[in-house]
This record gives structure tokens, C-alpha cells and sequence, in this order.
């Protein structure tokens, strides 16, 4: 074959080498890492969604949707979980402005606001199981269970990040290494912001109808 | 069984006595590999290894030493997936005439479960995940992937799954059920021992390996590119790995997802894939399959590449059809999500929806038909050099081109019905997962061995071992056409028509001469080691290659490129020797490299005691070792000091042997 380099013969000898120092950001790829594993997090969740699609209305002659859900609980609960998010916004702004004490307070008032989610949700299972209505007793319960209690497990994995971001914060202070941990959680808890939304919709609206 | 003991105990949960089997086949299995292992320990401590391995392999987040563990990890598993194989083919040629074979029916399906779930998860993903590893950062002109300590992170718990898998041999029992786990005869009723359990757990952790190691080679590939590399100029084995890659991160949190539901099922009792209170269990086959489908791709594809990357070294020229072969990859990697149903046609789904299906699988033939037609045209009018990686190619296309023709007969729903879990089946699957992803295996650790080690393989032993394998293979599995063909079932233990037994031991025959062919391998490695002086590798391009991976020296240094090579061309080391360029004389640089961690091998050892402790019912025991991974996941995040420098006399050292190496031979 006689096809040689295109670009190589002209006037100005081509460059086959890197011999010049130069500085690749440190941590540049961090970013659309965590995108790639969000998106495959999300996977996770359309599966949930589905199976919730597809066993939904399999009562097996045990209570449905509006014997069980409590629609006022559960708005209070999506507002404490859609402030925590503007609530991080803030302490993201903070950040960016260098203002690490307050943006240490963000983060903590966004932290009781995403426990204040966990408590609710977590007195809605107690109430359900109380009432007879536990994961075992249908395949419609099975798929809540498995869909609402799975994006609960994340808000908790996330709110230990947040307390785990906080101690790194105060030790190391707005450092890269941090500024870029912080960009990640923020991504992952707006996302999780997102998926209740779906949740909010499909599971608590649709089923009252 | 019925001798189990099936009473719990607060401290060791379900685990006694009876976990451990009498059976004598198993029994001196393990005799033999409690000996190998006292052996190898022994080694290890007089030799004073220990030190070497913990330091150079086992904590190391170099890509290239990554990439050879998970090819070692394959080998030894190909050897206990082939064990699996080899006494299914004698079991149904003894099984006939009243005789009942020498296995029984727990200890066959156990058997036939291990054998699909071993060779899949933990012999051919740690083949492509190791090649990838290995080659995709030096064919992109990078020094490491994008996430080095996730990479050995990934690797470890890769091997977790395989130890959960292998205890599974010697304490309890495995799943019975199919190398997919089924429903409802995997659910707690019809599985109510700890095989299932391990299948799980075994697949979950090594899952999430996967899963990681496809995010981190994903951003590598489309952030750590040398400059002037762009897409269309990418190697093609570069592109095909792109591909796996957004197929393992699209479909592999489908299984994660999948098998914690059939988790739930089994331990909590929810009721998704049961037979009553609304549980579908065919929604579990649906869900599996939506990941089962891409994971066939997620294995070919990088092969497909690697067949590229052969055909055009030992053609002597460019590839054929460069960029019809990347968009061939692409239409594969998409369509492989909308063909997923054809692998249950009997479900009943009606004949439109079972018509699409067909017809989008049919779809798919058309791209591969493409490439085959691009190597041939590659080769066409080229000067082609029979070395092994060539021989292995040839014996692909003819091999993998019939097992592609019975797939598109299998994927005609009419005809599916009649062959569906035949033995037809079974000869299809074999025949392109052997006659491809295996073949292919073979081809690149042929290719790249040298680059890897410094010396070639041995041409001998590598051709008996070629022989073996292609005649054995072609022995081993055209019967089971036939016998499929007649109406014979795939996982049957015992047979009744004596007219059937010629067909199954032809079938013995070849896994026997499989079995050849697996040792000659052995045998070509040991020799090519033995006689490595010999065969030497001084160039670091043994084969004439084109792409970057063949710039550096072989074995490259951990750094892999002193320069970072700038790219003009497709086939960019080719462009670089046409117009005699090579190591620039410049000042050299200080490196910036990551840092060796023990961190991986440490969550990984957890999440396996985890698993295990989840498997047996140890309640406190999955507490604390969870509660361990947490706790040194966060530890590990309060590490900042990560990375070093390579010193400027510690390169130059290294450039400077390489140097005396290449005058020394005139190069």
C-alpha cells in the first residue's frame, strides 16, 4: 500500500512526538465517569420501573394503591427532598465563591433534609407493614417495596458521602481533589432529585387515579 | 440432598458438616486442590515470593499486569469449565442402554450450571476484559486507563466471584438450575439449599468488577486518546473495545438489578418472579435476556476486533473497509438490544411480536456478513503470513460463519419451536463462542504475547495445540447438530434410544481432543518460556504491526511511552515508519504515574467473605464484612497522596537500556 500520512509532506515537518512538558488536568476524566455511572444507576432504576409496570396492579387480591398511600405524607416528603436540592445548589454556589463555612452549613441543612426523607419513608414502610401491606404480601407491594426502597438506599449512601465530604472538607479544605468530590455528589443527589420525581409520578399520582 | 442438614445455628447459620460433599469425584477433587494449594504456598514462602507479588501484581494499578492477571485468572477457569465439560460428554456417552452414567442427576445439573456460568462470567469476560486492558492504553498512546485504582479495583472483585463460584465446588453445593437461574425453579421452593445462593453472589460481586471496568475503559478510550487521534482514526480492536464498553455499562446494571429481585425473592420472600400473588415469572426471562443479549456482543465484539487488527498485520496492508467496519460495530452494538426475545419465541408472545424479533435478529447477520467480507478483501492480493495469529483467524471465519448461518436458521420462529433447547441449540452457541471468542483468544495472546513479554510463542507446540482445538471442536459439536436436528434435548443426564449414542461419543472424541489442545497450549506456554532466549523480541514489533501498541519496547515500560506519540494517520506506527520516524532524541520528563494500592485486594477479600457469610446465612458474619467495606471504602477516600513522579535519571535509565538494546541489533 502505498497510501502514506496525508498531512505529513508539507512545508512545516510534522510532529510525531510530545517532547514539550505540558499539564493534562488533574482529575479531567472524573467527571463524565461519574456521568457514565449514573447513567448506569439509572439502568438499575428503569428495571425497577418496569417491573413496577409490569406487576402494578398485580394486587393479588390485597389493598392497591389508594388503600395504602397517604398522597399529603408523601407531598411533604417530595418537598423535603426538592428543597435538599436547592439547598445543595447553595452550597455549590458557596463553594464556587470560596466560602467554605457556609457552605459547610449548606450541606448540613441539606444533610437534615435528606434524613428528614429517610425518617418519613422510613415510618410510610413501618405503617405498610403494620398494616398487613409488606413486601410479601403482593407482587404490586414486592415492586413499591423494591422501587421506593432502593432510591431510599441511595439518599442514604448519598447522606453518608455528604457527612464523609463534610470531615474531608474541614480537614483539607475547597482543595481539587474536594471541589471535584463535591461536583459528583452534587450530580448524584439532583439525580436521585430525578428519579423521585419518576417515583412521585408514576407510583404515588398514577396509582391514586 | 437428602442427607443435608438443614438446621441453623446463630454462628455459622446453615453451614455444617454435611456442606461438605462425600460424593468421591468431588471428594478428591478437592484432596488434589487442597495439595496443589499447600504446594503453592509452600512455593511461594521458599522462594520468598511473597514480598514480589504482593508489591509487583496483586497491588498494582498498571494496566498491562491488570490485563495478564485477568488472563491468567481465564486460564485457570477455562481449565475448570473444560473439567465440566469433559464429564458431561463422558456422562451422556456411558448414558445408555439402563446404565445410569457414573453422575448422578444433583451432581449433573450442578455440572452443566458451573460449566455455562464459569465459562461465560470468569473464563471468556476475563479474556476481553483482559485484552482490553491490556491493549486499548497502548493502542490509544496512554500511559494507564483513565481510573487506574478502579482497575484493580474491578479486576479483584472479578476474582471474589470466581473464589465464590470455586467454594461452591467443595462446601455445599452449586445451583442446578441452568446457567441462568430460572425462575421459579431457582426461587427458594424448588432451590431451597445455598446453590442458588452462591450463583448470586458469585455473579454480583464479580458483576460489579464488570461493570466498573467498563465505565473506566469507556472514558479512557474517549478521554485519554493521543493527540490527533480522532475517532475515525482509532485502531479498530480501540473501536470494537469502545463498543463492548457502552454495551457492558447499558446492559450489565440490567442483571445486577434482575438478580437482586430473584435475591429478594429467595430472602425476603416478595413475590416478583413467583407463581403466586402476582409474581411473573417470565418477566425474569425477559429482564435477563434484555442483559443476556448485548453480553453476547459484550464478548465477540472485542474479538471481531482483534481478527481486524490480525488479518491486516499478516495481509501486509491497511484493513479493508476501515470505516464500513466501525459502523458495522456500531449497527451490532445498537441492534443487540431489540433481539433479545428471540431466546424465548416459545413464550407465547404472539406472532408479530415473535415475527419483529426474527426479523431484527436476521438484521443483525447483515453487519457481521460485512466484516467477514472485509477480512477476506483484506486479504485478498495481500502477502499473507501464516503465523499462528493468522492460522486462528482462518479457522474463525470458517468456523464462526456456520455457527452464524444456524443462527439466523435458529432465529426463524417456525423453526425455533421445532429446535428450541435442542441440542441444535446448544451446537450453535458453541460454535461461535468457541469458533469465535475463543479462536479469537487464542489469535491475540499469539499477536500480543510478545509485546507482553519480550519473546514470541513457540511456533510447534502452538500448531498441535491449533490442530487440536479445531478438529476437536469440529468433532465436539456437528453431532450435536444432528442430534439436535433429531429432537434431542439440551441437559439430559440419561438416554433410552441406543440408536443415539454414536452421535455422543463422536461428541466425547472431540472434548477429547479438545483436551489436547488445551494442553498443548500449557505445553507451548511452558516451552516458550523455557527457550525464551530464542525466540527474543528485541524490536518491540515482531509482526510488522501498525498500530501504536507496536511503537514502545516489549515488554513496554510501565510509563509505556517516554513521548507521548502524536498521531497523523490510521495505522499511525505504520505512518510512522513510512516516514522514518522513531524515539525522539529529546530532554525526557518526569512521569506522572498512580500509586500502587492494596486497597482492591482488601474490599474485594471482604465483599467475598460477605457473599459467603450471605450464602451460608451467617447473619453477623454479612454485617461485619459489609460494615468492613464500608468503613475502608471511606478510609481509602481520606488517602489524597495518589500519585508520583517518575524521576528524569529513572527514565532515562530505562530509554537508555532500550536504546543499547535496539543498536544492539541494528535497528
Amino acid at each position: 500500500m502505498t497510501t502514506v500520512s496525508t498531512v505529513t509532506h508539507s512545508s512545516e515537518p510534522a510532529v510525531y512526538w510530545e517532547t514539550e512538558p505540558h499539564h493534562h488536568a488533574e482529575g479531567g476524566s472524573t467527571r463524565l465517569g461519574f456521568w457514565i455511572y449514573l447513567m448506569s444507576d439509572c439502568l438499575m432504576f428503569a428495571v425497577l420501573f418496569a417491573v413496577f409496570g409490569v406487576l402494578g396492579q398485580s394486587y393479588a387480591a390485597g389493598p392497591g394503591p389508594k388503600a395504602l398511600f397517604d398522597l399529603t405524607l408523601i407531598a411533604i416528603n417530595t418537598g423535603f427532598l426538592l428543597v435538599s436540592s436547592i439547598t445543595f445548589g447553595f452550597a455549590m454556589l458557596a463553594m464556587y465563591e470560596g466560602r467554605q463555612a457556609r457552605m459547610q452549613i449548606w450541606l448540613a441543612v441539606t444533610l437534615l433534609l435528606g434524613l428528614a426523607f429517610l425518617a418519613v419513608e422510613i415510618y410510610e414502610f413501618h405503617h405498610l407493614i403494620e398494616l398487613g401491606a409488606g413486601p410479601q404480601r403482593s407482587a404490586f407491594l414486592s415492586a413499591f417495596f423494591a422501587l421506593v426502597g432502593t432510591h431510599g438506599l441511595h439518599v442514604l449512601f448519598g447522606s453518608i458521602w455528604l457527612v464523609t465530604l463534610m470531615v474531608q472538607m474541614n480537614r483539607k479544605g475547597l482543595i481539587p481533589a474536594n471541589t471535584r468530590r463535591m461536583e459528583c455528589l452534587s450530580m448524584f443527589w439532583h439525580f436521585l432529585d430525578v428519579i423521585w420525581i419518576g417515583v412521585f409520578t408514576f407510583v404515588y399520582l398514577l396509582g391514586m387515579i | 440432598m437428602a442427607t443435608v442438614d438443614h438446621s441453623t445455628s446463630l454462628l455459622l447459620g446453615r453451614l455444617n458438616w454435611s456442606a461438605i460433599p462425600t460424593d468421591p469425584i468431588v471428594l478428591s477433587t478437592l484432596i488434589v486442590v487442597v495439595l496443589g494449594g499447600i504446594a503453592a504456598v509452600v512455593g511461594l514462602t521458599y522462594f520468598r515470593l511473597w514480598g514480589y507479588l504482593w508489591k509487583e501484581w496483586l497491588t498494582s494499578v498498571d494496566h498491562k499486569k491488570i490485563g495478564i492477571m485477568y488472563i491468567i485468572l481465564a486460564l485457570v477457569m477455562l481449565v475448570r469449565g473444560f473439567a465440566d465439560a469433559i464429564m458431561m460428554r463422558l456422562q451422556q456417552a456411558l448414558a445408555f442402554n439402563g446404565s445410569e452414567g457414573y453422575l448422578n442427576a444433583h451432581h449433573y445439573d450442578q455440572i452443566f450450571t458451573a460449566h455455562g456460568v464459569i465459562m461465560i462470567f470468569f473464563v471468556a469476560m476475563p479474556f476481553v476484559t483482559g485484552l482490553m486492558n491490556y491493549v486499548v492504553p497502548l493502542q490509544i498512546g496512554a500511559r494507564d486507563v483513565s481510573f487506574p485504582f478502579l482497575n484493580n479495583f474491578s479486576f479483584w472483585m472479578t476474582v471474589g466471584g470466581a473464589v465464590l463460584v470455586m467454594a461452591s465446588l467443595f462446601v455445599g453445593e452449586f445451583a442446578q438450575t441452568g446457567w441462568l437461574a430460572f425462575p421459579p425453579l431457582s426461587g427458594i421452593g424448588y432451590s431451597p439449599w445455598v446453590g442458588v445462593d452462591y450463583y448470586i453472589w458469585g455473579l454480583q460481586i464479580a458483576g460489579v468488577g464488570t461493570t466498573l471496568s467498563g465505565i473506566n475503559l469507556l472514558v479512557t478510550i474517549i478521554k485519554m486518546r493521543a493527540p490527533g487521534m480522532t475517532l475515525m482514526r482509532m485502531p479498530i480492536f480501540t473501536w470494537t473495545a469502545l463498543c463492548t464498553n457502552v454495551l457492558i455499562v447499558a446492559s450489565f446494571p440490567v442483571l445486577t438489578m434482575t438478580l437482586i429481585l430473584l435475591t429478594l425473592d429467595r430472602y425476603v420472600g416478595t413475590n416478583f418472579f413467583t407463581n403466586d400473588l402476582g409474581g411473573n415469572a417470565m418477566m425474569y426471562i425477559n429482564l435477563i435476556w434484555i442483559w443476556g443479549h448485548p453480553e453476547v456482543y459484550i464478548l465477540i465484539l472485542p474479538l471481531f476486533g482483534v481478527f481486524s487488527e490480525v488479518t491486516s498485520t499478516f495481509s501486509g496492508k491497511r484493513l479493508f473497509g476501515y470505516s464500513s467496519m466501525v459502523y458495522a460495530t456500531v449497527c451490532i452494538t445498537i441492534l443487540s438490544y431489540v433481539v433479545w426475545l428471540h431466546h424465548f419465541f416459545t413464550m407465547g408472545s404472539g406472532a408479530s411480536v415473535n415475527a419483529f424479533f426474527g426479523i431484527t435478529t436476521m438484521i443483525i447477520s447483515v453487519p457481521t456478513g460485512a466484516k467477514i467480507f472485509n477480512w477476506l478483501f483484506t486479504m485478498y492480493k495481500g502477502r499473507v503470513r501464516f503465523e499462528l495469529p493468522m492460522m486462528w483467524t482462518v479457522a474463525f471465519m470458517l468456523t464462526f460463519t456456520v455457527g452464524g448461518m444456524t443462527g439466523v436458521l435458529l432465529a426463524v420462529p417456525p423453526a425455533d419451536f421445532v429446535l428450541h433447547n435442542s441440542l441444535f441449540l446448544v451446537a450453535h452457541f458453541h460454535n461461535v463462542i468457541i469458533g469465535g471468542v475463543l479462536f479469537g483468544c487464542f489469535a491475540a495472546i499469539a499477536y500480543w504475547w510478545p509485546k507482553a513479554f519480550g519473546f514470541k510463542l513457540n511456533v510447534f507446540w502452538g500448531k498441535v495445540s491449533f490442530w487440536s482445538w479445531v478438529v476437536g471442536f469440529w468433532l465436539a459439536f456437528m453431532p450435536l447438530y444432528i442430534l439436535g436436528l433429531m429432537g434431542v434435548t439440551r441437559r439430559m443426564r440419561v438416554f433410552d434410544d441406543p440408536d443415539l449414542r454414536i452421535w455422543f461419543i463422536l461428541a466425547a472424541l472431540g472434548a477429547i481432543l479438545i483436551a489436547v489442545g488445551i494442553a498443548a497450549f500449557f505445553v507451548q506456554v511452558a516451552v516458550s518460556i523455557w527457550q525464551r532466549k530464542d525466540n527474543p523480541d528485541l524490536t518491540g514489533d515482531p509482526w510488522g504491526g501498525r498500530t501504536l501498541e507496536w511503537a514502545t519496547s516489549s515488554p513496554p515500560p510501565a510509563y509505556n511511552f517516554a513521548f507521548t506519540p502524536v498521531v497523523h494517520d490510521l495505522d499511525a506506527w505504520h505512518d510512522m515508519k513510512e516516514v522514518g520516524q522513531n524515539r525522539p532524541k529529546a530532554a525526557y520528563l518526569p512521569i506522572h504515574m498512580p500509586r500502587y494500592t492494596g486497597t482492591g485486594v482488601v474490599l474485594s477479600a471482604l465483599a467475598a467473605l460477605c457473599g459467603f457469610a450471605l450464602v451460608w446465612y451467617i447473619w453477623w458474619l454479612a454485617a461485619v464484612s459489609f460494615l468492613g467495606i464500608i468503613a475502608v471504602s471511606i478510609a481509602h477516600t481520606f488517602n489524597y497522596d495518589r500519585d508520583y513522579y517518575v524521576p528524569v535519571d529513572e527514565v532515562e535509565s530505562v530509554e537508555a537500556a532500550r536504546d543499547r538494546q535496539l543498536s544492539g541489533i541494528g535497528a
